[in-house]
């Protein structure tokens, strides 16, 4: 079934770099409060979530989650163990089926309370790549470094988008307020600190509607005019890493083309740039206006805020016509592209 | 001999022995980290190769097979306590081992890994267990050029550990500040009026935060319980009660340690009490209440609690 | 509900304590080539890939859909990860069939797996933070206590639980990939093993399993050129309700019920007891067929004991309940749920072998997790809605 489904309302935490002592619930309720004040909405047709058992070292962290829903009576509901723009996307086939008119989406992740690198060398191959204990600041790093050789990019301009980013994080009152990127030195060369994305609790939620309820919930809604996302093969020495194909072929079915804004999940700058390249996105493009993940990654969420992020510049009437796009895994191994538009095909 | 030896028989600089064209062609590939075997007029392939078939006696052909190196243990016996003389000083098999290709199998040592000295056998140790040898760097043309085999890989051991700075929350750290008064906090939702114990600043029914705090007491009443006889390194020790105590004063049952009584003597209804360690050890923690014991009064009816189960 | 939506491939591995002979990547190409095979498709006919199972501390592999993506042929192609606790084997066959439903892809390709050998259940299961004592040992800790309140409540005969446990391990020695079979199962023998959890005994209790379940689902044009017969997807429905909350009924949970009336709603069944032919009902401990009897409306609250001691539920019954041996007898918790909506569709297909029911036309598949708060169900059936 086709019909048109929008992103109407986006709320989200002012992302915090330390650990404010509350619990993952504690940290959800309001931004979930926050959503059903804006919409008037205090029950959805369907509900998803993304976040990760891992962060918290603890099995299930999605059922507390649901406390700050308010699942009752029962709702119909369903969690992905990836970031929530995944959690978005399952909610847009679901509302294509007709028989539902509202979704409520939401993320969240403390990235502050154990050590995500260590963590998420866990996500490896458990054959030939964790036992390593190669982390995937260190993976990033690699691509990183073929990307430069590849298309004859300097470090400086890593270090551009470092501070492009951390400028318009400074203009966003929930991002985190980094300074100007001074003379550091490597993290995992050829990256520096300001190069990856810095951890961040935090939490976000959308919901999203059809139709004439979308118009009714929302003034100008951000229609979802195509959304698609695609793997990569999951060994760095299997797959070209200074090209993300899979970003291509996502933003091919999703029709990504004249877009003014665009909202990247690249958490480290060299990403960025490979990004751009597959998502053939030019100069006049204006790229992660709220700061992006280089100035807040609350794990989880981060792909889910990008959507947030470009579908706020349709609502705010700033853009027509807005890409955003999350990722997941090692070095950009799943890429999710959304293209949002003030105008319903419709 | 529990003293030094007091005779000693020991060829100066070792026998020299002849090996002949079919050992010699054995112990030459394998000085070169090959595995043959040779065949049998009948076309069997035998491991290690002998000049001779050993069912019948016949001269065996010329042809050299390669086999293995991989192979498959046949039989074995376990050596909880090496000797000096064997090839591995901490527990492990002898084995017959038939490379793969050949028809018969091969003697050697079979190393399993770490084991206390003592152990008994693993229990994945038996026929049909799959292994590799483990050449030596340096070989010299004898049976020891291969220093062992070792099971075929089938597992890998991932030892992990991450670590947390994990934080109660803020409710959770405001009932435990209670508990640490020897007061058992809860909050009543604005919405369904019910008490909340332990409070979580929210109402999971009703979806709205909670302020109002309330204070319940220490005694109760058990809704439903099991008796755990599965121990667990991390739990109490078996069997232990585990039951849903309703506080008086409170709507929501809490999952609690009921002792002080025999396990058997458990009932729905029963009246319970919690027992506080001294005042002296207490702090923010739930492990101030060492469990709930009966208290004497008559049970609950069913009736009347059946709806908190 | 959508587009028309079938299932035209099914494949399991076979379930052990351990699958010492493959690696992960193994364990769940062999369930996926099995359910290729079966629908007569390669992996380049596939649209997309969800993936599921439950906690990923179970192998310590963190999000392993990126690990598995290409093991499963999905380079260059979508591949979700669905995580609903023990339910997740039936979500994520929900969201696979609702991609087909949403017209988004043609034929998609669903696996739910689990490697319990690679560390133990009981501590995945019950890894705890800092500020809860472990008073729940496992998921029989969590569940004994319901199944208690059950037996007052309903004042079921205690060997009830005995029955099930034989009733579901006799239906395992039909089925060629089930974990547990024990010949000679007996009420005797199941009443002679001690309480784990009591009221809950060794022999009710299923085991930990290492397994994956795959399925090719398809729309409507794909269906009709399938080699064999599809099983028709006549409705599908999730519920969830949170876990502790004042005047909760954990024993007769109101998400359970309200997911029934959903997926009955759909599939126009009004009295499932007569016009659903076989039912895969998620049943880890013995007791809690009665109590899921009662939940999804099979009969009357209070009276499912009877239905289970009257023998309605055995394969020879007037409405068999896991015909397969179910999760009592076989249980890798990722795929379970899979299992049960897997062997549903088998039973409509005609194709579940020594342990089919005669002229299964319509079948129910059912998953529930967490702390019985999750539930997922379809109805499919061998005609075309």
């Amino acid at each position: 079934m086709n019909r048109d489904i929008a992103v109407v309302a986006f709320a989200q935490t002012r992302h915090s770099a330390q650990d404010d002592g509350l619990t993952e619930v504690e940290m959800l309720a309001p931004v979930i409060g926050e959503i059903k004040e804006r919409t008037g909405l205090t029950r959805f047709g369907f509900t998803c979530s993304g976040s990760c058992d891992y962060l918290a070292g603890t099995p299930f962290s999605f059922v507390s989650a649901l406390d700050a829903v308010g699942a009752w009576p029962p709702i119909s509901e369903s969690h992905v163990e990836m970031d929530a723009a995944w959690a978005l996307y399952e909610a847009w086939v679901r509302l294509r089926h007709g028989d539902v008119d509202t979704a409520l989406v939401y993320g969240f992740g403390k990235g502050s309370q154990g050590a995500l690198r260590e963590i998420f060398t866990q996500q490896l191959d458990p054959y030939y790549l964790a036992p390593l204990g190669v982390d995937p600041v260190s993976l990033a790093a690699l691509q990183a470094r073929a990307y430069l050789d590849r298309a004859g990019v300097k470090e400086d301009d890593l270090r551009a988008v470092a501070a492009r980013s951390r400028a318009a994080g400074r203009a966003n009152p929930y991002a985190l307020h980094l300074p100007d990127p001074d003379d550091e030195g490597y993290e995992v060369a050829p990256l520096r600190p300001s190069d990856i994305a810095p951890v961040a609790d935090g939490a976000a939620a959308i919901v999203l509607a059809a139709g004439d309820t979308a118009r009714e919930l929302c003034e100008r809604p951000a229609w979802i005019s195509g959304v698609d996302h695609r793997a990569e093969a999951h060994a760095p020495g299997a797959r070209d890493l200074t090209r993300s194909e899979s970003t291509r072929i996502a933003a091919r079915k999703a029709g990504a083309d004249r877009v003014e804004v665009a909202e990247l999940h690249a958490r480290y700058s060299h990403e960025e740039l490979i990004l751009r390249e597959a998502l053939g996105l030019d100069e006049s493009v204006s790229v992660n206006p709220s700061g992006g993940p280089l100035s807040a990654d609350p794990v989880m969420a981060t792909g889910l805020i990008r959507i947030g992020e470009a579908a706020a510049r349709i609502h705010d009437g700033t853009a027509t016509r807005a890409l955003a796009h999350a990722a997941s895994g090692p070095c950009l191994q799943q890429n999710l592209v959304c293209v949002l538009s003030g105008e319903s095909d419709g | 001999m529990s003293s030094e030896p007091n005779h000693v028989v020991e060829f100066p600089g070792g026998y020299t022995r002849s090996v002949g064209p079919v050992i010699g062609r054995f112990l030459t590939e394998l000085r070169d980290g090959r595995l043959v075997g040779v065949r049998t007029a009948d076309g069997r392939v035998l491991v290690p190769p002998t000049e001779y078939d050993p069912e019948t006696g016949e001269a065996v052909t010329g042809e050299f097979v390669e086999v293995g190196p991989a192979g498959t243990v046949t039989s074995w016996s376990w050596v909880p306590r090496p000797r000096p003389a064997h090839p591995l000083d901490r527990p492990f098999a002898w084995a017959l081992i038939r490379p793969d290709g050949a028809d018969t199998a091969l003697l050697h040592a079979l190393d399993l890994g770490e084991f206390e000295e003592g152990a008994d056998p693993p229990r994945y140790l038996k026929a049909g267990l799959r292994v590799r040898p483990k050449w030596r760097a340096e070989r010299t043309g004898g049976i020891g050029d291969i220093a062992c085999f070792r099971p075929e890989v089938t597992m890998i051991n991932a030892p992990t550990r991450l670590e947390y700075r994990l934080r109660g929350g803020r409710a959770l750290d405001r009932f435990l500040a209670g508990i640490a008064e020897g007061r058992i906090l809860g909050h009543r939702c604005p919405v369904c009026g019910q008490v909340i114990v332990p409070m979580k600043g929210l109402c999971p029914r009703d979806g709205v935060p909670t302020s109002e705090e309330v204070e319940v007491a220490d005694t109760g009443t058990v809704t439903t319980f099991a008796v755990n006889n599965l121990p667990d390194p991390r739990a109490p020790d078996v069997p232990f009660v585990s039951a849903y105590v309703l506080l008086d004063g409170a709507d929501l049952t809490m999952l609690a340690l009921v002792a002080g009584i025999p396990a058997d003597q458990v009932r729905i209804g029963m009246r319970v009490k919690a027992v506080w360690r001294p005042r002296e050890e207490w702090g923010p923690t739930l492990d101030n209440i060492k469990w709930f014991e009966p208290l004497d009064e008559p049970d609950v009816l069913f009736e009347r609690i059946k709806d908190y189960v | 509900m959508g587009e028309p939506c079938a299932v035209i491939g099914v494949g399991q591995t076979a379930y052990r304590t351990r699958r010492r002979d493959v690696s992960i990547a193994g364990l769940v190409r062999e369930a996926a080539a099995r359910a290729l095979e079966d629908a007569g498709l390669t992996w380049k006919d596939i649209d997309a890939v969800v993936i599921g199972k439950a906690p990923d501390l179970f192998e310590g592999v963190v999000m392993p859909e990126a690990y598995l993506a290409d093991a499963l042929g999905a380079r260059g192609k979508p591949v979700m990860r669905v995580h609903t606790a023990g339910s997740v084997g039936g979500s994520t066959a929900i969201v696979a069939a609702s991609l087909i439903q949403a017209g988004v892809h043609d034929r998609v390709l669903t696996v739910a797996w689990e490697k319990q050998s690679e560390s133990n259940a009981t501590w995945a299961l019950t890894v705890s933070g800092p500020f809860s004592t472990s008073l729940v040992v496992g998921a029989g800790g969590y569940f004994a206590p319901h199944i208690r309140a059950y037996m007052r409540r309903s004042g079921a005969p205690a060997h009830i639980g005995t029955l099930v446990a034989v009733k579901d391990r006799l239906n395992a020695l039909k089925n060629p990939y089930a974990h547990l079979k024990i010949p000679g199962i007996s009420r005797e023998m199941v009443e002679s093993t001690p309480m784990l959890w009591e009221p809950i005994r060794y022999l009710e209790t299923c085991p930990s399993s290492d397994g994956a379940c795959a399925m090719v689902l398809a729309g409507e044009r794909a269906a009709r050129r399938a080699p064999h017969p599809p099983a028709w997807v006549h409705g599908t429905a999730m519920r969830s309700e949170p876990i502790f909350f004042a005047g909760r009924d954990a024993v007769n949970p109101r998400a359970g019920r309200d997911c029934a009336a959903d997926v009955y709603r759909q599939a126009g069944i009004t009295d499932p007891r007569r016009e659903i032919d076989v039912a895969e009902v998620y049943v880890p401990f013995s007791w809690y067929e009665p109590m899921w009897l009662e939940n999804l409306g099979f009969c009357g609250e209070g009276e499912g004991w009877k239905l289970t001691e009257s023998g309605a539920t055995a394969l020879d019954g007037d409405i068999p309940w896991n015909a397969s041996g179910g999760v009592l007898s076989s249980n890798p918790i990722g795929a379970s749920g899979m299992i049960r909506f897997a062997e549903a569709a088998l039973q409509v297909r005609g194709m579940a072998g020594e342990h089919q029911v005669d002229g299964a036309r319509r079948a129910l598949g059912h998953a529930y997790g967490g702390g019985a708060q999750f539930f997922s169900m379809w109805i499919v059936g061998s005609d075309k809605p």
